[in-house]
């Protein structure tokens, strides 16, 4: 749904300006989950799921705890558990829960061949239209965090919208507003860097010397942001991209490809234009004729 | 077969290759309209001559398949005909007498020129490259199975493939009005005798000082 009550920063597959003249005075948004302080409880998959009113399918124990084993059309955040190792031999469980960065320069955006099915917001927020989708799957192609899934029932693709209805009003994410230990908040990306800040300070404190947030700089800063204990191992958690960026070929594909091959085209039919103005048709005339049957008399 | 009120005229292309021909032609401007809408934006208007959006993406590859298919008949037929011989590399070196039509000036063409042998077989290379790169695109069935960075690879190379495969049949349309006779020879099947001597000289000799003169059957 375009909420008027949310302006338009960047439009999918739009090459003019979106309605974008009212921005957030107090800048853009932001999610921080402090994996530090989660437990693992999974009130924020099951608020996810009240609020957007999703119900996926049952699945099987796959030996994790990781329940859906996956982001789906209908589970747009999961909690990914990781049992890590750490060098003084001590067990960690690191708990990361996944779901869309709403990046601000988002891959998905960049690939979408479709005008307006997927919108950026003046406060952050990346968001899909899915009336507008064609179901292509590029969003998939473009994500670096390997988010957006296309539904098998309509062939839409769907990902976590950080609730655009609720922030729309004035209200936090319904995950943000359910999560018992704190470890997910909400309010504007300084806000959210400040605390962080804090965070980190008192994690170091506490030994953990590489604590830091993740904020990826590659994909322009991220909405959705991560207190990390080993910010200098994001790969730990469940394979978070250390340095994630919108991939080099879908830049090339959907960047400059896009206005090159369209006037390599136009140059090929306007050079087939002038050859017939300079040069003309290569015709054949009566001349041609007769050498022809002067040839085919000839005894070959 | 020859036309009874022009008898003095040559088959060039007989029905059956005339049909494959122009069903592969009919599938390009189809794959290639509905192609672009996906491609770029400023296109994206074309998606309403296939019914909009999500048609566009679910007929988008269908087309595709059946121009391929077509196209592997056409190209089937037309291979022995387009080897490169070492009079075609020649005539690629006077491409300046080519394009100011000095046609006197250019080594005898057989049945097809070296540039029509050329596009020949950048079409081949870029129908291949297409249908691979179209699997691993194709979101509904195949890309499943490939992990993302073969997904980007094979999404750059479709519309690179696509990219060289409009333009060359932009060259090969053109080509085909510039040369007088040419659009006949594919729409009706013949040409003149001055044409066939004049652009297919060798091609010429051999299909009229043949012993059996009946013209090929394709």
């Amino acid at each position: 749904m375009a909420l008027q009550s949310l302006n338009i920063k960047r439009r999918s597959a739009t090459t003019t300006p979106s309605p974008s003249v009212r921005e957030p005075a107090t800048g853009t948004v932001a999610k921080l989950i402090d994996t530090t302080k989660c437990i693992g409880c999974k009130a924020c998959q099951t608020a996810c799921m009240e609020w957007n009113d999703l119900r996926d399918e049952i699945g099987t124990n796959v030996g994790t705890y990781d329940n859906p084993r996956d982001l789906s059309d209908k589970s747009w955040t999961v909690m990914r558990f990781t049992e890590y190792e750490n060098p003084k031999g001590d067990l960690e469980w690191l708990i990361r829960k996944d779901g869309c960065m709403h990046c601000e320069d988002p891959g998905c955006l960049k690939a979408c061949p479709a005008p307006g099915a997927i919108v950026q917001y003046t406060n952050g927020i990346v968001d899909f239209h899915e009336e507008n989708c064609i179901g292509c799957g590029y969003c998939v192609t473009g994500c670096p965090f390997d988010v957006p899934r296309i539904s098998k029932k309509d062939h839409k693709a769907y990902k976590c919208t950080l609730c655009s209805d609720r922030v729309s009003v004035g209200l936090e994410p319904a995950c943000v507003k359910t999560c018992p230990t704190g470890a997910i908040v909400f309010g504007t990306k300084e806000d959210m860097q400040q605390h962080a800040a804090e965070r980190v300070e008192d994690l170091k404190s506490r030994g953990f010397e590489h604590a830091g947030l993740y904020d990826p700089a590659g994909v322009g800063g991220t909405h959705v942001m991560y207190v990390l204990h080993h910010a200098d191992q994001p790969q730990l958690y469940s394979d978070l991209p250390a340095d994630p960026h919108i991939s080099p070929m879908v830049g090339l594909w959907k960047g400059i490809g896009k206005p090159l091959a369209l006037a390599g085209i136009a140059l090929t039919a306007l050079a087939g234009f002038f050859h017939y103005i300079r040069v003309g048709r290569n015709e054949v005339g009566e001349r041609d004729e007769q050498a022809a049957a002067q040839d085919k008399d000839k005894p070959s | 077969m020859s036309d009874p009120d022009r008898r003095d005229t040559i088959v060039r292309y007989a029905a059956g290759v005339r049909t494959n021909h122009w069903t592969v032609a009919l599938f390009f401007v189809l794959a290639a309209l509905s192609g672009l809408a996906l491609f770029h934006p400023a296109l994206f208007w074309l998606s309403h001559l296939f019914g909009g959006g999500p048609w566009t993406r679910i007929l988008h590859p269908y087309i595709g398949l059946i121009m391929m298919i077509a196209f592997l008949f056409l190209a089937g037929v037309m291979w022995k005909d387009n080897r490169m011989q070492d009079r075609d590399w020649a005539w690629l070196r006077q491409m300046k007498d080519v394009v100011n039509n000095r046609e006197d000036r250019l080594p005898e063409v057989a049945r097809y020129n070296a540039g029509q042998k050329l596009l020949f077989f950048v079409l081949v290379a870029c129908m291949l490259g297409l249908v691979l790169s179209g699997i691993v695109m194709w979101r509904a069935y195949f890309s499943l199975y490939f992990p993302v960075g073969v997904i980007r690879a094979a999404s750059l190379a479709h519309a690179l493939f696509a990219f060289v495969l409009i333009c060359a049949i932009i060259v090969h349309i053109y080509a085909a009005i510039w040369v007088k006779g040419s659009v006949h020879a594919m729409a009706r099947g013949t040409v003149t005798p001055g044409w066939a001597w004049k652009h297919h000289r060798a091609w010429f000799r051999e299909t009229t000082h043949a012993t059996d003169s009946r013209p090929r059957s394709d």
